[in-house]
């Protein structure tokens, strides 16, 4: 079941097409990581998900319906450019967004007490937002955004901004929203913590959606084949060395050599199996570590974008 | 609650506990009063100095009837100036040479000091008094004074109205004109005061980038006219408290001060005794002009020309960065306002005029001259069309304003030009 799709969208600004036929599907109570160069198109999609704007064409559906005026109140959203009134107190504009997410006064007001608590900022509720640090503002921005429990959650650049406390902080909070069943919209240029928290990516490049799927397959599929294998070097590794060049199974893709270890990346022949490389290798030397070369999401986003 | 009446409550009390606007509020009419009556207060101060004016009155006729003042005494001082140059210190000399009933009647005042206006003013009518009594006499014809005095006739002009109702009623084209350019006054103030204000909220909350939040939940359309609204609300209650505290000084400076404010309704009896008649006079003509009358169309006419203006000030701040990039487009904009406010000062005085009317129907100038022909009396149906058109207008500048601001508020960064501002009003293929 797809909480969130949305089917060939297509979005012209004068003289420039955002998005070409886009179409995404992102499963419920799951992170999903949009993906894509600056300028790709990806806010153009988060706003036509917020209704900020509107698509020339194609559709949207949210929970199996096309999207409508009212499932604002089920959004939440955090956008990249980081914004609150600067005057106002915290409580108080905390209280009228959450208002404006149709949450009644009462609610809104037990629900900040115990984000508040949660995040130990209770006595900064009457303070004007200007007299905040910076991760405080940010504290209070996420506040903000999950307050009115949304079942749709939009964070773009959730982590910029953060020191590495308060980073962690979030991104408990963003598992923990997944493990009460809120599907998460995650748009991001930190590679790392897309291998770290989303199930499945989407990536956009040049207004087109160019990748889609779990992390786990896509990782898989952008397999190139290549060992990583580290060697101790034996007492005459020359002849060795040699020895290796020339084997049938395997070609050597790099190598470097240190005063104790041979580190290569082997790519196998086609039709072989690994064993019978490792049989190879171990005649000749003493084998420390032999593992399988996955392409991290920072390499698969390069590559794919390149191409 | 919803979303546009929460708009409009936070537009309206994020503004109204506003330290500037309790100022302004409370303290401006009470500087404004003040800078009135500071003056008139200094001015009843009694100047008990008494200053002695030497006179030298070589024709002897007019020493012996000059008249002191509390603060002018007139000392006789021998023929010549020398005589009683050295001899103390005198704020002036007069000096009469001759007759004044023969040759050109001149006099001089000396002194070291300029002499006050009071002075040479005083001089000036106790002599051209004395020497035409002498002339008169001098001619030796029985009664010829009387004569003279009932021959000048000084002709008074009042200004009646008939209601519609057939009554007659004094009035006063001074006292029209006046309100007239106050209220038009006001009108230009709040128009330029608020829909400044509706623009800097605009680009507040798009260089805070909070817009972008607020557009999640809300329409931008019911963001703009939220602000709008709570804003014309604010300026709605900074007239009331104005006119409110205006009132209550008024009432405490009739109870300390000796301003008759009985006299504000001529029609009680025992009063008119106490006013001179000048006064007086102003006080029916102020009566005749109907201030509810006035009141309501001010309301209204505020209400449309901060519209019309104030949305186009919104599409101004949703279509910039900041506030120095504003001028480009506001400049056409105030150019209007100026211009209405010219030719409202210059209607005050020509209420009739083709100036005047046309520009009481043009719904850019409308909100401010319509105010100064309005206590003049205006037929109903001028009202109507104008302020039909002013509607009108106000409807089409809104959705214009809308267009550019949805658009402009989530532009960042690009210049806006009146090519690219075409771009977001034209409609899509």
């Amino acid at each position: 079941m797809y909480y969130v799709e949305t089917r060939s969208i297509v979005k012209q600004y004068t003289g420039h097409l955002a998005l070409d036929k886009v179409s995404i599907q992102v499963p419920e109570a799951k992170i999903y990581g949009l993906l894509g160069p600056n300028g790709a198109g990806k806010t153009t999609l988060i706003r036509i998900l917020n209704q900020i704007t509107y698509p020339d064409s194609g559709e949207v559906l949210l929970n199996g319906n096309p999207l409508k005026e009212n499932d604002v109140y089920h959004i939440g959203y955090l956008p990249e450019e980081r914004g609150l009134y600067k005057k106002m107190k915290v409580a108080e504009q905390a209280l009228y967004l959450a208002r404006l997410k149709g949450l009644s006064k009462q609610e809104a007001k037990k629900r900040l007490r115990y984000w508040f608590d949660k995040f130990n900022i209770r006595d900064w509720a009457d303070k004007k937002l200007e007299e905040l640090s910076k991760g405080m503002q940010q504290k209070v921005q996420f506040i903000i955004t999950v307050l009115h429990e949304p079942k749709l959650l939009i964070f773009d650049e959730p982590f910029s901004g953060f020191d590495p406390v308060n980073t962690q902080m979030i991104k408990e909070e963003i598992l923990n929203l997944k493990a009460q069943g809120s599907t998460i919209l995650f748009s991001t240029h930190n590679m790392a913590s897309v291998e770290e928290i989303c199930d499945e990516i989407g990536l956009i490049n040049k207004s087109k959606l160019i990748l889609q799927g779990k992390v786990q397959d896509i990782k898989l599929s952008h397999r190139s084949g290549i060992y990583l294998v580290k060697l101790r070097l034996p007492e005459d590794p020359d002849r060795a060395k040699s020895q290796l060049e020339k084997s049938p199974f395997f070609k050597i893709e790099s190598s470097s050599l240190d005063p104790y270890y041979w580190q290569l990346e082997l790519s196998i022949r086609d039709g072989l199996n690994n064993n019978s490389v490792f049989k190879e290798l171990y005649e000749h030397f003493e084998i420390v570590s032999f593992e399988e070369k996955i392409p991290t999401m920072h390499e698969i986003f390069i590559k794919s974008v390149k191409s | 609650m919803n979303k546009l009446s929460l708009i409009i409550q936070r537009e309206y009390t994020s503004r109204v506990k506003k330290k500037s606007f309790l100022i302004m509020t409370f303290v401006m009419p009470l500087a404004l009063i003040l800078i009135i009556l500071i003056p008139l207060l200094l001015s009843s101060v009694k100047d008990n100095k008494v200053r002695q004016i030497a006179v030298i009155d070589a024709s002897g006729l007019y020493l012996p009837r000059l008249q002191n003042t509390p603060n002018y005494q007139f000392i006789p001082c021998g023929d010549s100036a020398e005589a009683c140059k050295n001899k103390a210190d005198y704020y002036a000399y007069l000096i009469i040479k001759r007759n004044l009933t023969e040759g050109s009647p001149i006099v001089r005042i000396y002194s070291e000091q300029q002499v006050g206006a009071d002075l040479k003013d005083y001089v000036q009518s106790q002599l051209s008094q004395m020497a035409s009594e002498d002339k008169i006499a001098s001619y030796q014809i029985e009664g010829l004074e009387q004569i003279i005095r009932d021959s000048r006739v000084r002709v008074k002009t009042e200004t009646i109205r008939w209601t519609d109702d057939g009554n007659e009623q004094k009035t006063s084209s001074e006292i029209s004109m006046i309100i007239g350019m106050i209220t038009a006054m006001l009108i230009y103030f709040f128009i330029f005061a608020y829909g400044g204000m509706v623009m800097n909220g605009v680009i507040e909350e798009k260089s805070n980038r909070i817009v972008e939040i607020i557009v999640s939940s809300a329409k931008p359309f019911q963001l703009m006219m939220g602000k709008i609204i709570g804003i014309a609300l604010v300026g709605l209650t900074q007239f009331f408290l104005w006119v409110v505290v205006v009132l209550v000084l008024v009432v405490i400076g009739s109870r300390f001060g000796n301003i008759p404010l009985d006299g504000l309704s001529p029609s009680m009896p025992g009063t008119e005794s106490s006013l001179p008649p000048g006064v007086l006079d102003g006080l029916q003509a102020l009566s005749s002009i109907s201030m509810g009358k006035i009141l309501f169309w001010f309301v209204l006419y505020f209400l449309g020309g901060y519209l019309l203006y104030a949305s186009l000030f919104a599409a101004v701040g949703g279509a910039i960065d900041n506030s120095e990039d504003a001028q480009q487009f506001t400049l056409p904009m105030t150019i209007p306002i100026l211009f209405a406010l010219y030719a409202g000062i210059y209607g005050a005085s020509n209420p009739e005029g083709p100036l005047t009317i046309w520009c009481s129907f043009i719904p850019f100038t409308s909100p401010i001259v319509m105010m100064v022909r309005l206590p003049f009396g205006v037929p109903f149906w001028h009202l109507v069309l104008s302020y039909g058109l002013l509607a009108l207008t106000f409807v089409f500048s809104t959705k214009l304003a809308a267009k550019i601001y949805r658009t402009g508020i989530l532009m960042y960064g690009k210049k806006t030009t009146y090519k690219v501002l075409w771009q977001w009003i034209k409609p899509r293929r």
